[in-house]
């Protein structure tokens, strides 16, 4: 069984974010691998140690800097990556009719992706490549198991936990809490520089979304703080949320 | 064109607030606004949508439609969308709003904007604003197709009761047993006896700095007392004192309630990318330099063990 994974490069977590000519500036941003795909690309080389996958693809659309971010996933164990070249302006439609194309030549018999990326978070992006792939789709995953063609995937749901049955071909995306991403050895990292990486170039389509304006929020700024022996402490504290929250109390 | 309508969000007939703060919004365009209810028995929840100014409800009953299923709901949607030609379709940015959404969206090969903190419709156009990278950007987009798609962030929108004619609507079914390519196994329903996260207006969350599940079981007595929602940083989630959907931040959950209250948690940026937008802010923590106080309204410098406990007992003062 093939397994193809989607990996966004994304900001690191800590980035401060400014802006320079009304765009995201990256100068001097640590590019990281997203977290949730992190997750996912563990889930697929796990799924390869017990013996049910044969293979696992890495897939990235953007700029050459991408290229990192798939060795970063070989270097944990996938075997060989995709980077599919496209303009870094391009909105959620636009990103997913170029991974869904790529993914289509490879023909995988399940596509694994993380279920929001840690930048622009759109959650768009695999539930729409399943619709152009015509396949089942399933989100937020926190247990996957394979059998008899079909995928059994343990999901986070709104207000419980969800036991969802589909069959495969599927697009399933990740929730961080699925699995506990190893990091890369150093044997991992020598042997990614030697894996194969294919170059393609991003299926054209129109934009539907367009950015009017990015800004950044107004800076939060520190109100009272106080250091006083608690029980004046819990007065002063119980009178603000009385009387400024004004909450209610059960 | 058919004003804007709005997905109800619902589960065995429990409609989720945001649900209603999107119908107070939506009035505010000027146009028609319309509730969609999907599901099993569904009708009798139609005038609850008229409270919040309604115009229309569409009501769709069947079988098909019992769970939450992409494939059903969006074979459904698509063709009473292009029966009624809305303007704009609002969806909550849940779990299943946003698959529903996005799976529509491309099956219509259109825009949409999710997670959606404003909204503003007029003349079939829709402009939405979006805190990116974890709320440290804000973009405004424009979707520019038709209709208009966007999922809402709960909490962002004031209710405002109005009265509407909640005129029910019976649109042909769509979709069949075909449409179906999910079967749902099982559904545990999470029981607690506290709101969700996503919607409470108080939320109580403890830190590392708990040391423990009997720190947590302080916290939890403020949270009770002020009928909130508990929550945690990743750091109490990974030490297995919490669950993990009860995770505050850029890889948990993005709330927004009236109050916040952290205790023992340090601040870190991916915390604050989770709670930052709250309305007002209390901290709790030993540390004076700890960075939660930078976004703090009220911070106590000192120990939760002391002054969550007499905070309880002045609260019931
Ligand atoms: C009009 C417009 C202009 C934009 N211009 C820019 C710009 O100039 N620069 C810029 O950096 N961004 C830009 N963006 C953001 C860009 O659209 C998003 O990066 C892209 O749509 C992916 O969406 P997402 O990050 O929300 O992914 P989500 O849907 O949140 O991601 C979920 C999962 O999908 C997969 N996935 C998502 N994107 C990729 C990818 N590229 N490769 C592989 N897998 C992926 C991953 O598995 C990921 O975990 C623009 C967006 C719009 C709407
Ligand atoms: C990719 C990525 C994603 C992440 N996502 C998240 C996320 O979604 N949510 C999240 O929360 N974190 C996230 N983190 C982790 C984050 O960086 C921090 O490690 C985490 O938030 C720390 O949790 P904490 O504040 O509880 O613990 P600490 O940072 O250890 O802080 C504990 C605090 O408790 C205080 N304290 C100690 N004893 C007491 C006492 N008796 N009374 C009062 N105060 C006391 C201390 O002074 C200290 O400030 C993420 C990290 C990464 C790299």
């Amino acid at each position: 069984m093939k397994v193809l994974v989607c990996v966004k490069q994304t900001f690191d977590t800590e980035a401060k974010i400014e802006l320079k000519d009304g765009k995201i500036s990256d100068a001097g941003i640590n590019l990281i691998i997203n977290p949730y795909d992190e997750v996912a690309v563990e889930g697929a080389i796990q799924l390869k140690e017990k013996n049910i996958a044969t293979e696992v693809v890495v897939v990235s659309a953007g700029s050459d800097k991408a290229m990192d971010t798939i060795r970063t996933a070989l270097a944990m164990g996938a075997d060989r990556g995709i980077l599919v070249k496209q303009d870094s302006a391009a909105d959620e439609y636009q990103r997913a009719v170029a991974l869904a194309e790529a993914i289509k030549a490879e023909n995988p018999d399940l596509i694994l992706a993380g279920h929001v990326a840690a930048d622009d978070g759109s959650s768009q992006v695999p539930t729409r490549v399943a619709e152009i792939l015509g396949l089942p789709n399933v989100n937020v995953i926190t247990n996957i198991e394979i059998a008899g063609g079909k995928a059994t995937c343990t999901s986070e749901a709104d207000g419980g936990t969800q036991v969802t049955e589909v069959s495969i071909p599927a697009v399933i995306s990740s929730q961080v809490s699925w699995n506990e991403p190893r990091y890369p050895s150093m044997k991992g990292i020598m042997q990614a520089k030697k894996k194969p990486v294919a170059t393609v170039d991003a299926a054209a389509a129109d934009a539907k979304v367009k950015i009017i304006e990015l800004a950044l929020p107004a800076a939060k700024t520190a109100g009272i703080k106080i250091e006083e022996d608690p029980d004046v402490a819990a007065v002063k504290l119980g009178d603000w949320m009385k009387n400024t929250v004004k909450v209610e109390v059960k | 064109m058919a004003g804007t309508w709005v997905f109800v969000e619902q589960r065995d007939g429990n409609i989720r607030k945001v649900t209603y703060e999107m119908l107070s919004k939506a009035k505010s365009f000027g146009d028609e606004v319309s509730a969609v209810v999907i599901g099993n028995n569904v009708e009798g929840l139609a005038p609850e949508f008229a409270k919040y100014g309604a115009d229309k409800v569409y009501v769709v009953e069947g079988d098909v439609f019992a769970n939450y299923n992409t494939g059903a709901y969006v074979a459904q949607l698509a063709a009473m969308i292009n029966e009624f030609s809305p303007n704009a379709v609002l969806f909550a940015h849940t779990f299943n709003g946003r698959d529903l959404a996005s799976r529509l969206a491309q099956k219509l090969e259109a825009g949409l904007a999710t997670d959606a903190i404003n909204a503003e419709i007029s003349a079939g156009k829709g402009v939405f604003t979006r805190a990116i990278y974890a709320g440290k950007a804000l973009s405004k987009v424009e979707v520019t197709t038709s209709p208009v798609l966007a999922t809402i962030r709960a909490g962002v929108f004031e209710l405002a009761e109005a009265a509407g004619a909640g005129a029910v609507v019976k649109p042909a079914i769509a979709a069949t047993d075909a449409d179906v390519y999910q079967t749902v196994k099982d559904f545990v329903v999470t029981v607690s006896s506290r709101p969700e996260l996503n919607e409470a207006e108080v939320v109580v969350s403890g830190g590392r700095g708990c040391k423990g599940p009997e720190g947590i079981k302080v916290v939890e007595q403020l949270a009770d007392l002020l009928g909130a929602a508990l929550g945690g940083s990743r750091a109490s989630i990974d030490s297995g004192w919490l669950g993990h959907e009860l995770q505050v931040g850029q890889t948990g959950k993005v709330v927004n309630p009236n109050l916040y209250v952290a205790c023992g948690i340090s601040g870190a940026i991916q915390h604050l990318a989770g709670m930052s937008s709250s309305k007002f802010i209390a901290a709790i923590n030993t540390d004076t330099e700890a960075p939660i106080f930078n976004v703090a309204d009220f911070g106590v410098v000192g120990d939760l063990f002391k002054v969550v406990p007499l905070l309880c007992d002045e609260l019931k003062k």
